[in-house]
Parts: C-alpha cells; sequence; structure tokens
C-alpha cells in the first residue's frame, strides 16, 4: 500500500508541474482533469469515499467542462490555426 | 592648480567627476553641458540675430526630443526586460522560500495516521459514537454536515447561489447590445437562433446515457445518508446530465423543461426549505422541545429525520447551479 | 530528517502541490493558467485537511446499521470540512473563468502584461 501511495503521489506532483510548464492550454486542461482524477483514487486510499465520489464528480467532471467551454469561447483551441489567424487580423 | 593630464576629457576620472557632480541622467548632462557651454553667438550683438536665435531653439527642442524618445524607448523595452526578469527570480525565491518553510512545519507535526494526535477529540468521538442514535444516518459524514452542523451546509448552498447569480450578471447576453461586435466574438456568437449541427452518433449515444445518468444521480441524492454520495456529488451527477441532453439535443429541446425560471423557482424554494427546515430543529432543540420528527430504522431510506429532505434539497441546487455555469458560458443565457 | 519526512509523505506532497499552484499563479502570463495554479492550490490543501483525519488501521466512517464504535472509525470532521471546500472551489473557479471571458471580449488577449498596458493607456482598441 505505501508502494502505491508513493506513486500516487508523484504521479500528481508530475501532473501538476507537467501543467504549470506547457505552453498548450489545452493540454493543461486535459492534465488537470488527471490530476483531479488521481486525487480521487487518493481520497479512497484515505478512506474517504464521499470526498472521493464528489472530487470525481465536480473536480474531473464540472471544473473541467466549464475550461473547455471557456477555451471554446475565447478560441484558444487551435484547431484551425488558418482560419483563427485570419480572423484575428 | 595641477596639471591636467593629456587623456583627460576622455578618461575614467572626468567620467567619475562629472558623475559624482551632475549624476548619470542623459537628460541632465545634456542640459549642463548645453549651459556651460559659451554661446556661439550673443543675440544683441549680430544683426539678423534673431533668426539665428529662433533656429537655435528650436534645434534645441529637436535634441530635447531626441533624447526624451531614447529615455523612453530603453524604460519600454530594457527597462521592461529587466523588471521582468527580476520579477521572476523573485517569485522563484518566495516559492522555495514558502516551501521550505512550511516543510519545516510539517516536520514538526504529529505522526502522520497516528491514534493519539490533537485533531482525534471528544468531537469527533461523540459524532461517531452517538450519531446513529441522534441523527439516525447510517453515513456518519452525512449525518454530520447534514444534522450537526448543517448551518454550514447552508452557507455553501447560498455560496452557489450568489456565484451563479455572479457569473449571470458577468456573461448574460444583453438584448439591446446584440449588435455590437465584441473583440474577439466570431457572428456565430452573437446569432441567438444559430445551432450548430447535431452529430447523431452524439445524439444516439445520449438517448441511451442520458436516462441512466439521471437514475444514478438520484439514487445517489437519495442514498446519502446510507452509503457514500449525498447531495453534493448526486447534484454534480444531475447536472452533468442536463449538460449531456443539452449538448446533444440542442438548447430549443432543454428549454422545454428547463428554463431560467425553472432555475430561480427551483433554487430559491429549495433554499427556503433548507432554512425554514433548520429553524425549525434549531428553535425546538434550543428550547429543550421535542421536534416531532421521527428517526426510523437506520438502513432504510425513509429515516433520519429531516436528512433525506435537506439531501434532496441540495441536490437540487447543486445540480441547477452547474447546469446555469454551463448554459451561461455556452450562450449567455440558460 | 528524512526519516521523519517519509513518514509525513501526504502533508509533504500537500506543500510541494502549493508551492507548485503558488508559482504557477505567480509566474505565468497567461490568465487561464493562473486559475489552473489557484485550482491546483485548493486541492492540494484539501489533501492536506483529509490527511489530518486519517488514523492508520481503521475504516470509513459508514457503519453497517449496528452502532459503530470509536476505535473503528477514522475521524469524520476533516472530511466533513474538505466537501463544502470542494463545492465552493468550483464556484470559485466559475466565476474566474466568467472574469476571463469578460476581459478577453474587452481587451482581446488573455496576457496579463498587455491586459495592463492597455488599461492603463485609457483602452485604444
Amino acid at each position: 500500500m505505501t508502494f502505491l501511495t508513493w506513486l500516487l503521489l508523484g504521479f500528481l506532483i508530475v501532473c501538476a508541474l507537467s501543467v504549470a510548464l506547457t505552453k498548450n492550454l489545452l493540454t493543461s486542461v486535459i492534465i488537470l482533469m488527471s490530476y483531479s482524477l488521481i486525487m480521487s483514487v487518493i481520497w479512497i486510499l484515505l478512506q474517504s469515499p464521499d470526498l472521493a465520489i464528489t472530487e470525481a464528480a465536480v473536480g474531473a467532471g464540472i471544473t473541467s467542462v466549464l475550461f473547455f467551454v471557456t477555451l471554446k469561447r475565447i478560441h484558444a483551441i487551435d484547431e484551425d490555426r488558418k482560419d483563427q489567424d485570419e480572423q484575428k487580423s | 592648480m595641477s596639471r591636467k593630464a593629456e587623456n583627460w576629457d576622455t578618461s575614467w576620472q572626468k567620467r567619475a567627476a562629472d558623475w559624482l557632480r551632475d549624476g548619470t541622467d542623459a537628460l541632465d548632462r545634456a542640459m549642463i553641458s548645453e549651459m556651460t557651454e559659451a554661446p556661439a553667438v550673443a543675440p544683441e550683438d549680430v544683426p539678423g540675430a534673431a533668426d539665428v536665435f529662433e533656429k537655435k531653439v528650436h534645434e534645441d527642442q529637436q535634441k530635447e526630443k531626441a533624447i526624451y524618445q531614447t529615455l523612453h524607448e530603453r524604460t519600454m523595452t530594457r527597462g521592461l526586460h529587466h523588471a521582468r526578469v527580476l520579477y521572476r527570480v523573485l517569485s522563484i525565491l518566495v516559492c522555495i522560500g514558502i516551501i521550505l518553510s512550511l516543510l519545516h512545519a510539517v516536520i514538526e507535526m504529529p505522526v502522520f495516521g497516528s491514534p493519539d494526535s490533537p485533531v482525534v477529540n471528544d468531537v469527533s468521538r461523540r459524532y461517531i459514537e452517538d450519531g446513529l442514535k441522534e441523527t439516525g444516518a447510517v453515513n456518519i459524514v452525512a449525518g454530520m454536515i447534514l444534522d450537526y452542523r448543517a448551518f454550514d451546509t447552508l452557507g455553501e448552498s447560498t455560496v452557489l447561489f450568489i456565484a451563479s447569480c455572479a457569473v449571470m450578471i458577468l456573461l448574460r447576453r444583453d438584448r439591446k447590445r446584440d449588435g455590437m461586435m465584441e473583440k474577439g466574438s466570431l457572428p456565430e456568437d452573437r446569432d441567438i437562433i444559430y445551432e450548430p449541427h447535431f452529430d447523431p452518433i452524439l445524439q444516439k449515444s445520449a438517448a441511451f446515457l442520458t436516462p441512466v445518468i439521471l437514475l444514478f444521480g438520484v439514487y445517489v441524492v437519495l442514498n446519502g445518508h446510507l452509503s457514500p454520495g449525498g447531495g453534493f456529488s448526486g447534484g454534480a451527477i444531475l447536472g452533468a446530465a442536463l449538460m449531456l441532453f443539452r449538448n446533444a439535443y440542442g438548447v430549443k429541446n432543454t428549454r422545454r423543461f428547463f428554463t431560467g425560471r425553472t432555475f430561480t423557482t427551483v433554487v430559491f424554494l429549495a433554499l427556503l426549505f433548507y432554512a425554514g427546515a433548520k429553524s425549525y430543529v434549531f428553535y425546538t432543540g434550543g428550547n429543550g422541545l421535542e421536534s416531532g420528527i421521527p428517526l426510523g430504522t437506520p438502513g432504510a431510506i425513509l429515516s433520519s429525520g429531516l436528512i433525506l429532505p435537506l439531501d434532496i434539497c441540495v441536490g437540487a441546487i447543486v445540480s441547477c447551479t452547474m447546469y446555469t455555469f454551463f448554459a451561461l458560458f455556452r450562450r449567455g443565457e440558460v | 530528517m528524512s526519516a521523519s519526512l517519509a513518514d509525513h509523505i501526504y502533508e509533504v506532497a500537500s506543500v510541494i502541490l502549493f508551492g507548485i499552484g503558488f508559482t504557477t499563479l505567480l509566474l505565468d502570463r497567461n490568465l487561464i493558467k493562473k486559475i489552473i495554479g489557484m485550482n491546483i492550490m485548493d486541492t492540494s490543501v484539501y489533501l492536506f485537511l483529509a490527511s489530518m483525519g486519517y488514523i492508520s488501521g481503521r475504516s470509513a466512517p459508514i457503519g453497517d446499521g449496528t452502532a459503530p464504535s470509536a476505535e473503528n472509525i477514522i475521524n469524520p470532521v476533516p472530511a466533513g470540512l474538505v466537501l463544502t471546500g470542494i463545492v465552493v472551489s468550483v464556484s470559485v473557479t466559475a466565476l474566474m473563468l466568467a472574469l476571463t471571458i469578460r476581459l478577453y471580449h474587452r481587451y482581446g488577449t488573455l496576457d496579463i502584461d498587455q491586459i495592463v498596458t492597455l488599461a492603463r493607456k485609457g483602452d485604444e482598441p
């Protein structure tokens, strides 16, 4: 169990570092989603199932969806770079 | 008087003496050198001196403007660059300092997971041992946040409502200004009637998934006092089901059963019921009276007094608020 | 010193996450990255709080119909505090994202330095 704890906590720290260092916004929001999911598993290791199900529903669900909708609204998802550059200039 | 060296004008001693006397401001230096030079002509002696004087004034103004220009450019580029580098270095130092000082405090803390740390005290003992008897809830955490500490949950539901009101103020589509193009928005953002083409894969899978998710959400809300879950997580799941439905079928189909009026009515009534019910319980408990709410048998759904209705209220508030956030972000109106 | 640090891995991990989130909040110029950094700070504090309530060898605070004894169950109080905190954190994130959308529509950029410069200049379009 300790090895699993170390592994999960290390994964959390790696996720947080990669969120801080990525330039692409879409990538960082997706990594934030996986960060929430691993946090939810850690709540189960800490014997709090209420927190686990709430974090899974709210963190990996609602917060990430709100981030995606914001990114869509401010046109930060660069699917068609050409159209974006044309429209911005 | 000492003798000056030959290279006095270009030596560092002269520059140091000048710095001591005048400072390094380029503008100051230029002004001072301008003032100490003897003027080439005195304006009263020479005929036609007025024109020469005008020209000299004009030249001086040009020089001053040029000096200001270089100063401004240097501040905006190199000064900004230096300030940014300094900010970054200082921020990293501050963060490392914070981490180290917090780590130093963490080492002093009691061992993780020990049963005699100061956090484990009479309050938790009371909640665990008498929780089932006094609240009737098998889930001790749910019994705690909806019975012993129900006021906190009321505050948290109010915070959700206030946040949704604030987001509504910020993002609401203004009908009068609809003609004005906001910076950075596409034409389809302005058009209310515009609906994107809906994917058949999404529609077919949402047709199957949405009732399942709704059923699961209702299950989690109703079983809040018996198993992990409760109002918050069940409400989030219900809100996610509504989001999926709206994504798949469009805003017109969703408006058939969920409008802005639905949102305000549901949330207002739920908060009112929560406050009223808990006020009644506080009143009777505070005055030593018996509140006439039966506790039931632990383990059944219809048990634990007021926890089930309050769970339903909190679930309704959370689900409506989450869906409203999503709708406001997408479109500007529920 | 390292032996006693290894005893508190949850606290140490949450402090490191707090530092990472704080650094992202301070250093990064993009507004969305700042909001993500604040989210990481929030969740790290919840991890710290909930790890206070854990007692090794005991199980989750959900009984099975009989009266539970205080020797078999972890401390339920920090879990209740964190539960409220998680939902408040999503409200704060939603509000900050709404502000970001408004700022973008006003100034056309997400860079905080440019926004401040444009605001000081009297916002020329």
